[in-house]
């Protein structure tokens, strides 16, 4: 890649929307996947029981919707990203090659 | 009747008793594991699929004439297939067999072993996968050596994929052999043959295209064989979670009566199914295997490869999905086929023996899902899932052998070698050469182990890959101030500190070198919290110490990479010949 269309993509306010956007975006879904699987194994290391209530009258206890839980939301978080990124911010990366590229 | 399923409870029993904890130390195949009565419908059913493999490498081998084809099927996989490669590549026979068993053993602590395994997952999306794809053209050493000195960052990479590479072929070769020994009743050698000479097969001739495709057909035979047998589990409780649980539950607590136990004893050994047991010892144990189990899905050479086979970062990312909903999906299902084996394996005393003066069930534990099979589909349907397990070695030896092949030939001969001057033929070349050495390799090393403890191997891969090669592949990607002294320095120390630490931690102390119990210096499972930051303080600590004139280039170079990485202009086109 040439060094002046570089320059200009770096310096493309879109480009500069997009790259704060989805550096925001991922590293607050990645925080959000730490404290959540963390916390699941922090509770199971100091907390066993809570885990071990059963629900109500049956066997069932609290750990099966928790780790079913988990394994949802980690699709889900997934699934929202990858939305996000497949639209909005590659519609914002064919803007930015647009303006440059032209 | 009765007097039976009551001798069949107490076998049960003992089995219960008998289980190690050891199922968690990798969910691979292990112990000594006694030959079964030849199973010819296993035997034939895997011969349909060795046929139709072999049919599908014959139509890859036409389209397989360039390096590229060769490393990335031409990069014309789409999103959806890759996403099932990808989960082929993960949901291995040790992932199906060992938390299946896991479960039936200590129910809840099984599902803590599977989330660990998909977590990882998330970040390596929001993080990573269009940079890898933006980046890389065939190894995941183009994204780490993107803007570094190409030599010692290429060979550091190349060192680093085949050391993982060789412990989880090792870890997948062992557990060939012992798989076939119960499932087709064939002797342990002709396992590590038929399997080392059909992946030299697949991936000399078939390249990526006839992996991919090996890795997706094997996919969708596991899981349309997991989804039958967690449906037929789960129509004869009437669909309901709690009426599994509490069947699981009674049968735990009649087993545990049975062996003498108190009816308080037994009642509570009943419902220690349903919450954390055992699994988690102390806070940092978890913790460091969390972390081996999330952050080595980042580094594992074989998946990273996987990347550079969809077309663009949007395909990248759509892979990622899929690969994570089949993974999540799989390991729902492996749970219940865990409570599943509770309630239709341990009661039944067709599938339980007596050894050496105490029982279990037949060819040990990690038969959980097997024997479910025969117990929900009859013969056929356990011909059908033995036929799955063995394939799904196969198919993931094939991706682990190309990942390895691709290292050599790709960045060792034509990048450090022939300084990037090779061309597409001679690369080619050496691909197969090498790739026909590492299928030997492979089978001596299946033949060496044999007797061996491995179950510490295949996290002993993962925590390489969370030591090494993720720290390096990460910051290359994120920070700046990286250079290729503390790449190198960095990526090394953390991969000689997670081999160490292995070596000196229970698992290996003691387990395979025979050292008195208790006696490791490292008394915790997983080395990853410690390898890991020492990789991270190594790469930070020795890039900001350079001065040389090499770390100026190497920061310089760091917004185009960024911006290709970001934006995809200037990305190779995988497809391009």
């Amino acid at each position: 890649m040439q060094d002046t269309m570089l320059q200009r993509i770096a310096n493309s306010p879109t480009y500069k929307e997009l790259r704060s956007k989805r550096l925001r975006f991922g590293w607050m879904l990645t925080i959000l996947v730490l404290v959540v699987y963390y916390g699941f194994i922090t509770l199971i290391a100091f907390r066993k029981d809570i885990l071990a209530t059963p629900i109500g009258d049956g066997v069932m206890s609290w750990g099966i919707p928790a780790g079913f839980g988990v394994i949802v939301f980690t699709i889900v978080v997934t699934a929202i990203y990858v939305f996000r990124a497949n639209g909005e911010y590659d519609e914002m990366t064919e803007q930015v090659k647009r303006e440059v590229l032209k | 009747m009765n007097r039976l399923t009551q001798a069949g409870r107490s076998l049960g029993l003992a089995a219960l008793m008998l289980m190690p904890g050891a199922v968690f130390a990798a969910g691979t195949l292990e112990g000594e594991i006694k030959q079964q009565p030849t199973n010819w419908t296993a035997i034939g059913m895997f011969a349909v699929f060795v046929v139709m493999t072999l049919f599908i490498t014959k139509w890859a081998a036409a389209k397989t004439k360039s390096a590229a084809d060769f490393y990335t099927a031409g990069g014309g996989i789409t999103g959806f297939q890759n996403g099932l490669a990808i989960a082929g590549d993960y949901m291995s026979a040790a992932s199906f067999l060992g938390i299946s068993a896991a479960v039936m053993t200590s129910g809840f602590d099984g599902l803590i072993y599977s989330i660990g395994f998909l977590v990882g997952w998330p970040i390596l999306t929001f993080l990573m996968a269009e940079r890898l794809r933006n980046l890389g053209k065939f190894t995941f050493a183009d994204v780490a050596a993107f803007r570094f000195a190409q030599t010692p960052v290429r060979v550091f990479a190349a060192l680093s994929t085949l050391v993982v590479v060789a412990f989880y072929l090792i870890a997948q070769m062992v557990g060939a052999g012992q798989l076939i020994k119960l499932l087709f009743g064939l002797d342990y050698h002709y396992a590590v043959i038929i399997v080392g000479a059909l992946m030299m097969v697949y991936v000399l001739f078939g390249g990526m295209t006839a992996t991919t495709w090996v890795q997706i057909i094997k996919a969708c035979l596991l899981l349309g064989g997991a989804s039958f047998m967690a449906f037929m589990v789960m129509s004869h409780f009437g669909f309901s979670f709690e009426g599994l649980f509490a069947e699981s539950v009674k049968v735990k607590s009649e087993l545990a009566g049975a062996a003498g136990k108190t009816p308080e004893e037994a009642a509570k050994a009943g419902l220690s199914i349903m919450g954390p047991g055992s699994f988690v010892k102390d806070p940092i144990s978890a913790i460091s295997f969390g972390m081996a189990l999330m952050f080595g899905t980042a580094g594992l050479p074989h998946i990273l490869m996987r990347f550079f086979t969809v077309p663009s970062a949007k395909e990248a990312r759509k892979s990622v999905m899929w690969a994570t909903v089949w993974i999540g999906y799989f390991y729902l299902l492996t749970f219940i086929i865990g409570f599943g084996a509770i309630v239709f394996v341990l009661t039944n005393p067709d599938f339980l023996e007596l050894k050496d003066g105490v029982s279990g069930l037949i060819g040990g534990n990690n038969m959980a899902a097997v024997h479910l099979a025969h117990a929900v589909g009859g013969n056929i349907f356990l011909g059908f899932i033995s036929a799955v397990a063995f394939a799904t070695i196969l198919a993931v030896v094939a991706g682990l052998t190309l990942s390895g092949a691709s290292a050599v030939s790709h960045d060792l001969y034509s990048t450090v070698f022939k300084k990037g001057k090779a061309d597409s033929a001679s690369e080619l070349k050496v691909s197969r050469i090498t790739t026909i050495a590492l299928g030997i390799v492979a089978v001596i090393l299946g033949i060496a182990f044999e007797k061996q403890n491995i179950a510490f191997m295949v996290s002993l891969a993962f925590a390489i890959a969370a030591s090494a090669n993720f720290p390096v592949l990460f910051l290359s990607l994120l920070w700046k101030g990286m250079t290729t002294r503390g790449a190198v320095i960095g990526g090394l120390i953390g991969l000689v500190s997670s081999v160490t630490l292995t070596v000196i931690s229970p698992s290996v102390w003691e387990a395979t070198l025979g050292h008195a119990k208790g006696s490791a210096p490292f008394p915790y499972t997983s080395p990853a919290l410690f390898s890991m930051v020492l990789a991270f303080v190594g790469v930070w600590f020795f890039s900001i110490t350079d001065k040389s004139r090499r770390a100026e280039e190497d920061k310089a170079g760091y917004l185009a990479q960024q911006v290709r990485s970001e934006t995809g202009i200037g990305a190779a086109e995988a497809s391009a010949h």
